[in-house]
């Protein structure tokens, strides 16, 4: 990748924890630890590869994200905000009466959500249909998911994978944030899903695998997938959930807890220090 | 009554997506591989490009109708209510209800009348749970005439809206040339001032039949055609509850949360009077044929003769 746009990328997604943060901190709720996993992948989407239009947000050729994994929210508005879709300073309302800044995606309300999300497994047939769409038509657009590793246990993440294999749908890429822990413990553990690549072949898929932190490995693995013809495509991200945050980093009790102000301070000292390193 | 025409209002569903199609390039068909019983196979064999089969699997189906949707294209998703208002339900609920898309489902063998396949299949919760859902419009037509119609209104209208269909043939009762449906509306049938029966789907020709014994017998009974039951005929339900003091629902479906309880809700809001509901009283069907579940279940002019007598004399 080009060194001035990595570096680039590193401090939107520096900027895009922070927010992540401050939306959960202000609303005293929600999921850091799965948002913070997905913040360097959404940031490449939203800022290097998807074709958005943060003026005309319904504009029909764009390209469409879908957040599977929905309870991600503050990652997914903090990447919107950043990229102009709505001030970042809202970000602070996240979960509050009267924001738009729904506990989980609301594409009525907020600009730049192509798809209500939130009850886990539902948001891949979402994409499905979209693909299909673009396909029934001819649009050239593409349409991205990100789901949880935790969220493939839900039986209609298969009944898509399977129905996106069976019309070929290239013009679909699924993300898979394999962070390795769900609300309960370990994905290995609660009921496992693993090998994930393997399913995905069965199923029809065409699979990569990339680190989840590395803009290169990123890079890499979304232009393989734009190569590919005939077939969905599915990245499996190597993630770390909470990554950014030490204290939060491989924290399984960091899934869907807000931090309180000691920890929001410590949170944003670090993050604020790892953007000076950037930038400098 | 002179022998009426019948069919079932599956066919009408298939026929009228077939018939449609033409007028409307924007709607497709979805299907869960039973194609050949929702009667959409008719639309399949004409427009094989816009019918998109998603295999047993009806929790996708409704997804990948919303993404559809989300795009601006008109999708059907068709299956048994069952499956459609049943299995789905909480897809429909999550990825077509909360985000208000313009999906229309088209749930076929609704009911007890799907008769041999017995009460595994035999759904009669759809309106309930539809009913349920907040922006959901909720459809259950009486006949071929009125379900070509109403399908069309949905294609026009923007939003989900959930249609019912069912196996068994029915009398056409309705004239085509001058019928109208209007979602929302009611339709009074006839006039009465002693009771009114208030009947949705294949009930309310039962009630037609019902109202003319019970003239025969002194009975004055107001017929009332409640097609749409989500948004509710207000008007028109507070109208007969004024003017005749006495309700009788009838309907295919549990006698909870369906026709039956929105019209007890309405009146008892608004003018209390007595509802009596004729509905699948809080059982499971089972085996049989649809004619004869009918009678069993109380689903038949007879019931609607015998109930209203009774709830008159206690007036």
């Amino acid at each position: 990748m080009d060194q001035l746009l990595k570096k680039q990328l590193e401090i939107t997604a520096c900027k895009v924890r922070m927010g992540i943060i401050e939306g959960v901190y202000n609303a005293k709720s929600g999921h850091p630890g799965g948002s913070l996993s997905i913040a360097d992948t959404l940031t490449y989407l939203y800022f290097a590869k998807m074709n958005v239009y943060p003026d005309k947000p319904q504009e029909k050729d764009r390209d469409r994200f879908v957040l599977s994994k929905g309870h991600t929210a503050p990652a997914l508005y903090s990447v919107l905000a950043h990229r102009g879709f709505f001030p970042v300073d809202e970000l602070k309302t996240l979960r509050h009466i009267g924001s738009r800044l729904q506990g989980h995606p609301d594409m009525k309300h907020i600009p730049g959500v192509d798809m209500s999300t939130g009850s886990l497994g539902q948001g891949i047939s979402a994409a499905c249909g979209m693909a299909l769409s673009a396909k029934l038509t001819n649009d050239t657009y593409h349409v991205y998911t990100i789901l949880g590793d935790g969220e493939i246990e839900e039986g209609q993440v298969w009944e898509a994978a399977m129905f996106a294999a069976h019309n070929g749908l290239d013009n679909l890429t699924a993300i898979v944030d394999n962070n390795g822990l769900q609300i309960d413990g370990k994905i290995s553990d609660v009921c496992s899903p693993y090998p994930i690549d393997e399913k995905f072949k069965a199923f029809g898929w065409h699979v990569i695998t990339m680190d989840a932190h590395d803009f290169d490995s990123i890079e890499k693995a979304f232009r393989e997938a734009e190569k590919v013809l005939h077939q969905p495509c599915v990245i499996i991200q190597t993630s770390v959930k909470g990554k950014g945050v030490s204290f939060m980093e491989n924290q399984v009790s960091w899934h869907g807890t807000a931090p309180n102000a000691e920890q929001y301070e410590q949170a944003m000292s670090e993050l604020k220090a790892h953007l000076a390193e950037l930038e400098g | 009554m002179a022998d009426l025409v019948k069919k079932a209002t599956r066919e009408s569903y298939g026929e009228a997506l077939a018939e449609l199609g033409d007028k409307y390039e924007n709607l497709y068909v979805l299907d869960a591989d039973l194609a050949g019983a929702t009667k959409t196979g008719i639309f399949k064999k004409k427009f094989p490009e816009r019918h998109i089969d998603c295999g047993i699997a009806e929790a996708n189906m409704m997804g990948v109708a919303a993404g559809l949707a989300t795009t601006g294209k008109i999708p059907f998703a068709s299956s048994f209510a069952m499956f459609a208002a049943g299995r789905a339900f909480e897809i429909v609920r999550n990825s077509i209800g909360y985000p208000h898309l313009n999906v229309k489902i088209g749930a076929t063998h609704a009911g007890i009348s799907v008769g041999e396949d017995g009460a595994s299949h035999q759904c009669n919760e759809d309106i309930a749970l539809m009913r349920s859902i907040p922006g959901m419009t909720v459809i259950n037509p009486a006949d071929d005439v009125e379900a070509r119609a109403a399908i069309e209104a949905a294609i026009n209208f923007n939003g989900p809206v959930y249609m019912r269909f069912g196996r068994l043939a029915v009398p056409i009762f309705h004239d085509k040339a001058t019928y109208k449906f209007e979602i929302g509306k009611g339709e009074q049938l006839t006039d009465g001032k002693d009771v009114s029966i208030i009947a949705t789907g294949l009930m309310v020709y039962e009630a037609i039949k019902a109202a003319e014994v019970l003239k025969a017998d002194g009975i004055s009974a107001r017929v009332i055609n409640i097609a749409t039951i989500k948004p509710l005929d207000k008007e028109l339900v507070i109208k007969a509850a004024k003017e005749t003091g006495l309700i009788v629902t009838a309907e295919e479906h549990s006698v909870i949360g369906g026709l039956g309880s929105a019209v007890a809700d309405c009146v008892t809001e608004a003018c209390p009077v007595k509802v009596v509901k004729i509905g699948v009283q809080d059982v499971f069907g089972h085996s049989g044929p649809a004619a004869d579940l009918l009678k069993e279940f109380g689903l038949s002019a007879e019931n609607i003769v015998d109930t209203v007598k009774k709830a008159v004399a206690e007036k």
